[in-house]
């Protein structure tokens, strides 16, 4: 359950809506101003790539067996089909057999 | 090429906003809309989970406006609002959306003939759908920044109105494990790497980034791990072949 203050809520919210829109800006603005070397560059490419790999980890260290043959579903389908949709149906579909399986 | 189309000429006055490119860009990211329904409604069930009215559950979709950023906070909401915590939450943010900075920098030829006054309030409805089309529309000649404001509004409005059926699904829903609803936002996750995947010795950030990003949360949990993981992995990035 998230925190029940009602004003802490909307300075999270009011918080969140500036910091992402500065990132939305924020690299129009910069690119006429900055010259982006092999480095930043290199770094800035795998960023996307390092945030969803982070986030996708620890729910495998967490959810166990369960979480690797539903993702492992989803990793097959996606390489094979390319299709987002039906990759993530895969995974929730195995998800919920396995726990219809007791694992 | 005549000189009408071309683009060197064009970019020295201000660009046309024409409807018809901004109907175009609406259309052309209507096949992003199953995997974005579905991401919203998995967000507006995880919202309605973790105890949030269905105010507050689409006032973050439509000023926020952000389907990554949005779960990743919710999932780490934390017990108590301290400062610190809030803090935590904006640095969050700003690590997970620092992917916009090259996103938006990729925008300068379609979108830097425009005048400030426009380019800006339209960087408010940048999303990855509608800035893979605007980058595919500019590849092919199309000139029309009303074409990324098209795909960008389009995409808002699937965002704010789908978490709705969401929300009402994830109150009913008792466990979550049941139907699998806990790992939707993984899953498409694993989807995502899949075309962001450029072999092994291009890819030592994704490789890097999840595994000390495993270790972090094996060892703290909490959130740090995605912090963790994000800065290891662009560090790693470095050391990618081109």
């Amino acid at each position: 359950m998230i925190e029940k203050d009602a004003f802490g809520f909307f300075i999270v919210i009011a918080l969140m809506t500036i910091v992402v829109y500065l990132g939305r800006i924020g690299g129009f603005w910069l690119i006429g101003r900055l010259v982006i070397g092999p480095r930043l560059r290199r770094m800035l490419d795998a960023l996307p790539g390092a945030i969803i790999a982070a986030t996708v980890a620890p729910a495998l260290v967490q959810g166990g067996l369960r979480a690797i043959l539903a993702l492992t579903a989803t990793l097959v389908v996606m390489i094979a089909i390319r299709k987002d949709f039906a990759a993530v149906v895969a995974g929730v579909a195995v998800a919920a057999a396995a726990f219809a399986y007791g694992i | 090429m005549t000189p009408p189309d071309n683009p060197s000429e064009q970019s020295r006055s201000e660009p046309h906003w024409a409807f018809a490119a901004f109907r175009q860009g609406a259309a052309d990211v209507m096949s992003f809309l199953p995997g974005l329904a579905a991401f919203s409604m998995a967000y507006g069930t995880v919202a309605a989970r973790k105890g949030m009215t269905l105010f507050e559950t689409l006032l973050m979709s439509a000023t926020v406006f952000g389907g990554v950023v949005q779960m990743v906070v919710l999932d780490s909401w934390p017990e108590t609002l301290t400062v610190g915590a809030i803090a935590g939450i904006v640095a969050l943010t700003a690590l997970v959306n620092a992917r916009y900075l090259m996103i938006g920098a990729t925008l300068r030829p379609l979108l830097g003939p425009a005048p400030a006054h426009k380019a800006y309030p339209t960087l408010f409805f940048l999303v990855e759908p509608a800035w893979l089309m605007s980058l595919r529309y500019y590849a092919k000649g199309g000139r029309d920044p009303a074409y990324l404001l098209g795909g960008g509004m389009a995409m808002y409005l699937i965002w704010v109105t789908t978490a709705i059926p969401g929300f009402i699904a994830g109150a009913a829903v008792g466990n979550p494990k049941q139907f699998g609803i806990d790992l939707v936002v993984p899953a498409f996750f694993v989807a995502m790497m899949v075309p962001l995947w450029r072999g092994a010795r291009r890819s030592y950030g994704l490789i890097v980034g999840a595994l000390a990003a495993a270790l972090t949360y094996y060892l703290l949990g909490g959130v740090w791990y995605l912090i963790v993981g994000a800065v290891a992995g662009c560090i790693a990035g470095v050391f990618n072949d081109d």
